[in-house]
């Protein structure tokens, strides 16, 4: 019972302190964008990088995430007997406050996040860091933070990206399927749609992107041992980005929208 | 009168959870001398070099390099301490992501304010010292093992560091190539007076470059002394060691 409790004990205070030395990180990585007009070329190539690894499976699963949502919408309307021409208010709104934001996170969650750890884990169990540190160069200035910052300004853009082609996703759902006119449909968005909508789905994609990018670098940064502890810390980035971006969701939205 | 002393370590230890690797080590390096470490492998011959630009810090005791605790620094001092300390790492260590021309220009780049041509002359003439010349644009994947340990000491004297730290600098490479390599070694103290610490199990290249050799042992420096002392030391473990026998005071595990 005893050695129940100090194992959890334990547990508890290792997250915490795991929590604790991402965020120092984090501080340490912001300190350093004063140095972001030195180090635009390593940024630009992580522009690319994110765009490349995210764009087509983006496109993918926002097609379908729209078409499935108007879909979903469109027979719950029924259901309840509401009118059709509400339904592109319902989706469009679903989808550039909620939808987007999350799914792109998740999905770049799994793809860049996972890139992020790997690359400097690996770096970390080849002695590429320490070679860094030796040439007096921070890590932290030349991996870290180019990595954080287009992580934190490509996942809104996007997220952005997203927003359109979930939309148009949803739009061919309810004119092949549902019998609805394009106009009908679009007018539903255009009337719905507010300012304060975008800037919500914008913000939370940002601090997704922040979480993306903090969480893969410092994962990647605990590597130890070789492959698989490279493979464990990908593995974990992976898992606790994941947990982050739905925590932080549920918190920006309580925030955000008062019931 | 004494010499300068660039170098001093007091008394360190350190282990890695239960398992003590250094254990009390004393040693002092004078300006534009040359260190050799010897010792078995797995006796923490790197472990020790990386006391020495921070890379690790001691459990106990203190690194002073000219005379300053480095343990202490703040790291903006430490990144300028640090820029005066090149270090050819065992595995070379170089960036996988970069070509060979950036690994070596790296540094250069990054803390100094060179134009890309002049980073690039400099580039050209510490690959060519090394015997590498025109293999700017490979990339370390492309490379042996050992064109890959020349390349990480190109990129370690690239910034004309004042120390220098060699894990390995001739593993893996033939005869000649090493005793190029013993010579360039030779060069960098004679005409720049670099201060030198070198980890090496190859003899001939201890001999050769070696104003000192200290042979680490459980922790502990066990001998110390010139070429010539090492060579003939009647000491059962130093011999077993520089002849490379299986069997004696040294236990395998
Ligand atoms: N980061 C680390 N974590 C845990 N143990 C370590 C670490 N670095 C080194 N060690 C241990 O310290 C001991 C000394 O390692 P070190 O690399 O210094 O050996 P070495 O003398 O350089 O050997 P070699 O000649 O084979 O390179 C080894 O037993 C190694 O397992
Ligand atoms: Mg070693």
């Amino acid at each position: 019972m005893a050695n129940g409790f100090l194992l959890v004990g334990r547990r508890a205070l290792n997250f915490v302190a795991r929590l604790g030395s991402t965020f120092i990180l984090l501080l340490k990585t912001v300190y350093y964008f004063k140095e972001i007009p030195r180090s635009l070329g390593l940024i630009v190539d992580q522009f690319f990088f994110i765009g490349n690894k995210s764009l087509p499976l983006i496109v993918i699963t926002s097609i379908f995430i729209g078409a499935v949502s108007a879909w979903q919408a469109a027979y719950q309307f029924q259901f309840i007997g509401a009118p059709l021409r509400y339904l592109g208010a319902a989706v469009g709104k679903a989808i550039v406050i909620e939808l987007a934001p999350v799914l792109t996170a998740l999905v770049v969650a799994g793809r860049v996040g996972a890139g992020i750890a790997a690359e400097i884990g690996t770096m970390k169990v080849t002695e590429q860091i320490d070679a860094l540190e030796s040439m007096a160069i921070s890590p932290v200035r030349y991996l870290v933070m180019p990595r954080f910052f287009a992580s934190l300004t490509m996942i809104p853009l996007l997220t952005i990206f997203s927003n359109f082609v979930a939309i148009a996703g949803a739009l061919a759902v309810s004119v092949l399927f549902v019998d609805l006119s394009y106009e009908t449909f679009l007018n539903g968005i255009k009337n719905s749609f507010q300012i304060f909508d975008m800037v919500s789905g914008l913000t939370k994609s940002a601090v997704f992107g922040a979480i993306i990018g903090i969480v893969g670098c410092h994962e990647g940064y605990r590597a130890e041992g070789g492959a698989r502890g490279v493979g464990k810390s990908t593995m974990e980035a992976v898992v606790i980005s994941s947990v982050m971006i739905l925590i932080a969701d549920y918190i920006i939205a309580t925030v955000l929208f008062k019931v | 009168m004494m010499s300068a002393q660039v170098i001093r370590i007091e008394n360190i230890s350190r282990a890695f959870g239960s398992k003590k690797v250094l254990n009390g080590i004393n040693l002092a390096v004078d300006k534009g001398e040359s260190l050799v470490i010897i010792g078995q492998s797995g006796c923490g011959k790197s472990v020790l070099l990386k006391h020495l630009n921070r890379l690790l810090r001691p459990d106990s005791g203190a690194v002073y390099i000219h005379d300053k605790d480095i343990s202490l620094m703040p790291s903006e001092e430490l990144f300028e301490l640090r820029k005066t300390i090149g270090m050819l790492f065992q595995s070379a260590a170089l960036l996988d992501s970069l070509t060979v021309g950036e690994n070596v220009g790296l540094g250069l780049r990054e803390g100094w304010k060179y134009s890309k041509s002049e980073i690039a002359d400099m580039v050209r003439d510490k690959l060519e010292l090394v015997g590498l010349a025109n293999t700017e644009n490979l990339y370390p994947s492309d490379l042996s093992g050992g064109m890959r340990k020349r390349v990480g000491l190109a990129r370690a004297i690239a910034t004309n560091p004042e120390i220098l730290l060699y894990d390995e600098p001739t593993t893996g490479l033939d005869p000649i190539t090493s005793d190029i390599i013993n010579n360039l070694m030779i060069e960098l103290r004679e005409k720049l007076k670099v201060t030198s610490i070198a980890v090496t199990h190859d003899m001939t290249s201890a001999y050769k470059i070696a104003d000192r050799i200290v042979m680490l042992y459980n922790g502990k420096i066990e001998f110390e002394g010139t070429p010539e002392q090492v060579r003939n030391s009647g000491n059962e473990i130093v011999s077993q060691f520089i002849n490379g026998r299986a069997t004696g005071p040294i236990e395998v595990q």
